[in-house]
């Protein structure tokens, strides 16, 4: 069935309160009339929210290193005292982030091939060619891992942070319902945190002496704008080809 | 409109049939689809999810029914999943909750309209009551949190106001008892009202209890542990009602009556022609559970089963907004409390169930505190400039002048 062709309500949303004129005014006079069961506002609920954050524990921990046999003795040294742990927990980051980020490609690379694409919209081998950025881009965060002595299948406190950020992307990008600018706008959130990833990353291995993985971090950084500013442009020629009602498919 | 319980048949329980896709079909929109296709799904999992626990517990109870309680059971757990599968992914855990509570009060307030026993009738406003206050505190988590208005669920069917305060709402467990009715005497529809709300309550309960610790906010934390508590309570209270005299054959047969009549009840309303497509199939396959178990009542208790049957069901449970009804409840009894099986005036109110509460909330109600000072408006608290311009104050330095 089309997404534009549903048989019991053609283009009703029903969310809004102007679409019931005899129900709304009602409800909206019945809360007006009635006093709250209590004084106070929303800051009274911000001052428990302070208490709970000022007195909460830790989402998690970093890992415990393993053993550095085998690893280069100028990495060990880099990696000596607390500096060593926010970087290894940064790389986790980009390492989980890119790892879901193949996954979110898989999704619109499918969302492409079910709705097709629009003039100035991506094609399929802008979509593969991506996902391969996004597979390198992990593959080069398990290397560096593993060439720091650090666990590349563990999760770091920023790693479990990042997929709890990017929950609402892969419910977008992976609902049937969605058409494949949808699925592009939430891909820009993750493409957008990517570029400002790589970034930090990149500035945080610098200034700890790690010269290769900051060159690395830097060449992803230019893939991952070149993601960003690309999904930026499919979805402005949609919104335009959508505006001038010459959008035939992929809404 | 009626619909005659003896002469339909049903389709027979070895043809009703299921595939992965028929299971987890395409959702209803949360967007366009009418507020009571959501209230009508919500309600017929909680029915499913309540005949698949009688059956279990029944099987637990009678080992020569176990075979065919397996065999219903397995249909309605397939139906439950189906039934719940209806719900979007675009819907959060917090806007389904407000489907839970519109469905609380729309389908009760109907119940304690038509229910033909006073006392069950006061017992469904008095719970209604409740439920209604819920609605109010988690639209106001939802405003205060997440910033998003209950209304565009809610569709304007179902006011969001206080009722009776859920912080006065926690009693003490002999409070929350009831008195049966008498199965010789109740009406059929007084006995398929009790199934229906328990099993509507009991899923309410088991899924804030599950959703719950999903939420990182705190107060989200605290508020769906405090109106947990109260629908345990609820179960409680509405389980109370069925005769514990019934056999389990009785009580079966009152189950697949419920869900008969349930179904019926959605597929008469439903404006989704494909989802009144499921109804009309799952009221069919209802039939077929309900005659198979008129034969083994037959078979085993040697009874017909007419007796504890209606004919026919006059009117279909009306999903439709109730809002004159539950403000007239609201008027007249929102200071009521409980002792005992009884329904009280507030200076008469259980000293136990005082003094449970009072240890409950002793070190603050996360209720009132999500809803202090809070008034529903279309849109958010956020479009009253006074709100959305408040003068800021830092908290630190609060804390610190204290």
């Amino acid at each position: 069935m089309s997404k534009n062709d549903r048989p019991t309500d053609i283009g009703i949303n029903r969310t809004g309160i102007a679409l019931s004129p005899v129900d709304g005014p009602r409800m909206t006079e019945g809360a007006k009339a009635m006093p709250p069961s209590s004084d106070g506002s929303a800051r009274d609920a911000a001052v428990l929210r302070f208490r709970y954050a000022v007195e909460a524990g830790e989402i998690g921990h970093m890992p415990p290193p393993l053993s550095l046999r085998g690893v280069a003795e100028a990495a060990v040294q880099l990696l000596k005292g607390h500096k060593g742990n926010v970087l290894l927990d940064k790389l986790g980051e980009r390492l989980a982030f890119e790892r879901s980020g193949v996954r979110l490609y898989d999704g619109l690379i499918l969302k492409l091939e079910a709705s097709g694409s629009w003039e100035g919209g991506p094609t399929l081998e802008d979509l593969v060619s991506f996902r391969a950025d996004e597979a390198r881009h992990f593959e080069w965060m398990v290397e560096a891992m593993t060439a720091l002595g650090a666990d590349a299948t563990a999760m770091t406190p920023s790693a479990d942070l990042t997929a709890v950020e990017s929950l609402g992307v892969l419910q977008v990008i992976s609902d049937p319902r969605t058409g494949l600018a949808q699925a592009l706008h939430a891909q820009q959130i993750a493409e957008l945190a990517d570029v400002a990833g790589w970034d930090l990353l990149s500035t945080l291995a610098g200034s700890l002496g790690h010269g290769e993985l900051a060159a690395q971090c830097r060449l992803a950084l230019t893939q991952e704008n070149l993601h960003a500013a690309s999904v930026a442009r499919w979805l402005r020629a949609h919104v335009e080809t959508a505006a001038h009602g010459e959008l035939a498919r992929a809404s | 409109m009626s619909l005659d319980i003896s002469n339909e048949r049903g389709t027979p329980l070895d043809q009703q049939k299921f595939t992965w896709k028929d299971i987890a079909g395409e959702p209803y929109s949360k967007l366009d689809d009418d507020a009571f296709t959501r209230v009508r799904q919500i309600l017929m999992h909680g029915v499913e999810q309540e005949a698949c626990r009688f059956k279990h517990f029944a099987a637990r109870f009678n080992p020569d029914l176990r075979l065919p309680l397996a065999r219903v059971r397995r249909v309605d757990h397939l139906q439950a999943t189906m039934v719940n599968w209806l719900m979007p992914g675009d819907q959060s855990p917090l806007e389904t909750t407000i489907g839970y509570e519109q469905v609380a009060i729309e389908v009760t307030a109907h119940v304690a309209a038509v229910e033909p026993d006073p006392y069950m009738a006061q017992v469904y406003r008095f719970g209604l009551l409740e439920d209604f206050d819920h609605l109010y505190r988690y639209a106001a988590l939802m405003d205060r949190l997440c910033g998003k208005d209950a209304n565009n669920i809610l569709q304007s069917y179902t006011d969001v106001m206080p009722g009776r305060p859920t912080s006065v709402e926690h009693r003490a467990p002999e409070d929350d008892l009831r008195r049966h009715y008498e199965k010789t005497q109740a009406a059929p529809l007084t006995k398929i009202h009790a199934a229906l709300i328990t099993g509507s309550e009991w899923q309410t309960r088991d899924y804030y209890l599950t959703v719950g610790p999903t939420f990182a906010d705190p107060v989200a934390r605290l508020l769906y542990a405090e109106i947990a508590a109260i629908e345990e309570q609820h179960v409680t209270q509405y389980e109370a009602l069925s005769d514990p005299r019934e056999t389990w054959l009785e009580k079966w047969l009152v189950q697949e009556a419920t869900e008969v009549y349930a179904y019926w009840s959605c597929y008469c309303q439903e404006q989704n022609p494909r989802i009144k497509q499921i109804w009309e199939r799952f009221l069919s396959y209802e039939l077929g559970h309900l005659r198979l178990v008129r034969e083994l009542m037959q078979e085993v208790e040697k009874r017909d089963p007419a007796e504890l049957l209606p004919a026919e069901f006059p009117e279909p449970l009306s999903f439709s907004s109730h809002r004159e009804f539950v403000r007239q409840t609201l008027t007249e009894e929102v200071l009521l409390r409980a002792r005992g099986f009884d329904i009280v005036p507030p200076d008469l109110e259980s000293p136990a169930s005082v003094a449970y509460r009072e240890q409950l909330n002793a070190s603050g109600s996360p209720s009132e505190l999500v809803a202090a000072g809070y008034r529903w408006k279309p849109g958010t608290e956020l479009t009253d400039r006074r709100v959305r311009e408040a003068e800021f104050v830092s908290l630190v330095q609060e804390e610190a002048a204290q």
